[in-house]
């Protein structure tokens, strides 16, 4: 029988990581996620898994590649300003081609900023933070519910291209309660099993003979020709999950809306709410909520476009970051317009309401 | 015939892309006997730096991970952690130990993480071309210190060795030399030892390597070990900081 329980975001994707199979975590305590790392803190021990509360956010990511280059399912945890010290290791996590979980729980910015819920981050997440040529899987919930499943789709994209993966969230999802369901937990089997799959290309133990393999983990390309080769094979891997892994939610979109919003995570529940108001009124407005930030949902948008449409507007708890890949989806048909805030301030429905009605 | 030396098989068959007279290859091949000797190629998991060493990946025979600059005691942290059934070394030089991952290298001893960690110390930054080190010496001229690294204005040199024997977890911590073959043979029983603890999953062990930049230092190799025995020893004394072992009453 399934059962319900009311939950923090924060606390609700930690048990669902630990479900899906991680036993290793590293972190760095950082508001709005520290119900998080204090999760971990009590259950890792109850299931035999690792908890460490890294001297930085630099050791934890690089502790995140040392446990995930021997094949295991580990994550880190930050919120915008400790997710800036984690680029390096991501970069270098990209480029060795390893699975690994960042749950991203962001606050205002720049810099130090606050500790209220922001959306600065959505750049730097999906046009990549660190240096060189890579992308992560960006997923973005808007529910404590979908924060929690996310974990689990998160650890198996990851596995599947063996690519970092994170999941973008905000201090609203992180500390608001609601009630969620939790998938079964992975039994050891499962996780031996998962364990085994990993071995074609993780450290693991060996033994001699012909069998034996000599394992690198390594980002480090001296040879110009071969790296081009590894970033191609990268580029490559890119266009496939730009192929098969585009996820959105399509609200109240039809043939008859006059205007299309484009907003995710939890400025898109503000959005929806706006959307009701304005339904109630005898208009017709769609929401298309990415869910995956990058790969972009760029078709999604522009196959809403009906001949009615005649204005897109994005919401943002930013300066308006996304607009330029709604621009790119949108490619000039109709105008696009932007309502963001900052500072951690989070826009009301009636503000939304008032954007959309001067734009009818 | 009787075979009397041979290549280690912790050894991959390569050449190494050392400069003439460059010690990182003794070093190596230290290591690696003791891997072989303590039987410990097929579960060790190895961290190669970024310097000199950045391809170490490719001359020990085991499983190997590449760090970023100064991480690799927190990626080998995540290692033993993940597969604490296996072994894991750090291989570092001084400016990714004792500058860029000054807080890696002290909270991986701290933390008293089972891992071993080899640290070549030769005063100077060699793959970047010579620029001044945590460790260079007060007075010593390198391309970032063309008047002698000033201590007024840069500060001492870090004795690591000495720094981290102010924790309480480090299990075994020992400063040795490469300079000549009488140290080199003492520096193989340290190395033995620091793995042989490893293996047994003690605790956390060092070993600093004094060693040499003939082609930084703008000397020949003879004659840097020379200048090593006299300016180096003199600051970074060689000896046994910490050995717990002998605290638990081991012979």
């Amino acid at each position: 029988m399934s059962q319900k329980v009311l939950m923090k975001g924060n606390e609700a994707v930690a048990e669902a990581a630990i479900r899906a199979g991680c036993r290793l975590y590293f972190a760095y305590p950082i508001t709005p996620q520290s119900e998080l790392i204090e999760y971990m803190s009590r259950m890792m021990p109850k299931v035999g898994g690792t908890f460490i509360q890294a001297e930085s956010e630099v050791a934890a990511i690089n502790m995140v590649y040392g446990a995930s280059g021997c094949g295991k399912r580990a994550m880190t945890s930050s919120s915008s300003p400790g997710i800036s010290l984690k680029q390096e290791g991501l970069s270098y996590i990209a480029g060795a081609m390893l699975p690994a979980l960042v749950v991203n729980v962001e606050r205002g910015g720049p810099g130090l900023g606050d500790i209220q819920p922001a959306q600065g981050d959505y750049f730097q997440a999906t046009k990549g933070g660190g240096h060189g040529d890579y992308k992560l899987i960006v997923l973005t919930p808007n529910s404590v519910q979908e924060f929690a499943d996310m974990a689990a789709e998160a650890f198996d994209l990851a596995d599947k291209y063996r690519n970092p993966v994170m999941i973008l969230s905000d201090g609203l999802l992180g500390q608001m309660m609601e009630p969620v369901e939790f998938k079964p937990a992975k039994n050891e089997e499962e996780l031996a099993e998962l364990d085994k799959q990993h071995f074609d290309w993780c450290m693991h133990p060996n033994v001699d003979g012909p069998d034996r393999h000599h394992h690198e983990i390594n980002s480090l390309e001296i040879d110009p020709k071969v790296l081009e080769k590894h970033v191609l094979r990268l580029g490559e891997k890119y266009k496939e999950i730009e192929k098969n892994e585009v996820r959105y939610e399509k609200y109240n979109v039809r043939e008859d809306n006059e205007v299309l919003c484009v907003a995710f995570g939890t400025a898109s529940r503000i959005v929806k709410s706006a959307i009701t108001e304005l339904t109630k009124k005898g208009h017709s407005i769609g929401l298309i909520r990415p869910i995956t930030v990058w790969p972009y949902p760029y078709k999604a948008i522009a196959d809403a476009l009906t001949e009615k449409v005649k204005k897109v507007i994005v919401f943002e708890l930013n300066l308006g970051q996304m607009v330029e890949d709604v621009r790119l989806a949108v490619n000039g048909k109709v105008p696009v317009e932007f309502l963001g805030k900052v500072g951690g301030i989070v826009f009301t429905p009636e503000e939304v309401v008032q954007k959309i009605e001067e734009n009818l | 015939m009787e075979i009397i030396a041979q290549r280690p098989k912790s050894l991959m068959k390569v050449q190494f892309h050392y400069c003439p007279g460059c010690l990182h290859g003794v070093a190596h091949r230290l290591i690696a006997e003791a891997m072989d000797e303590l039987d410990m190629r097929n579960k060790m998991m190895g961290v190669a730096p970024v310097g000199c060493s950045v391809f170490a990946y490719k001359f020990f025979d085991c499983d190997m991970a590449e760090a970023a600059h100064g991480r690799a005691p927190a990626v080998a942290t995540g290692m033993k952690r993940a597969r604490p059934d296996m072994y894991a070394f750090t291989y570092q030089g001084d400016g990714d130990l004792a500058a860029i991952g000054t807080a890696e290298i002290v909270h991986a001893a701290n933390r008293g993480e089972k891992i071993s960690v080899f640290f070549v110390n030769n005063a100077i930054y060699g793959m970047t071309g010579g620029q001044m080190a945590p460790t260079t010496l007060p007075g010593m001229k390198t391309s970032t210190s063309p008047y002698g690294r000033d201590v007024n204005d840069i500060g001492y040199p870090i004795r690591a060795c000495e720094l981290l024997a102010t924790l309480e977890a480090p299990y075994y911590i020992e400063r040795v030399s490469l300079l000549s073959p009488q140290d080199i043979l003492k520096a193989k029983k340290s190395v033995y030892n620091a793995l042989k603890y490893n293996k047994e999953g003690r605790g956390f062990t060092f070993i600093e390597f004094i060693s040499t930049c003939p082609t930084n230092w703008g000397v020949d190799p003879l004659k840097a070990r020379e200048w090593a025995k006299e300016n180096m020893l003199a600051f970074f004394k060689l000896g046994v900081y910490r050995d717990k072992s002998k605290e638990e009453g081991d012979e």
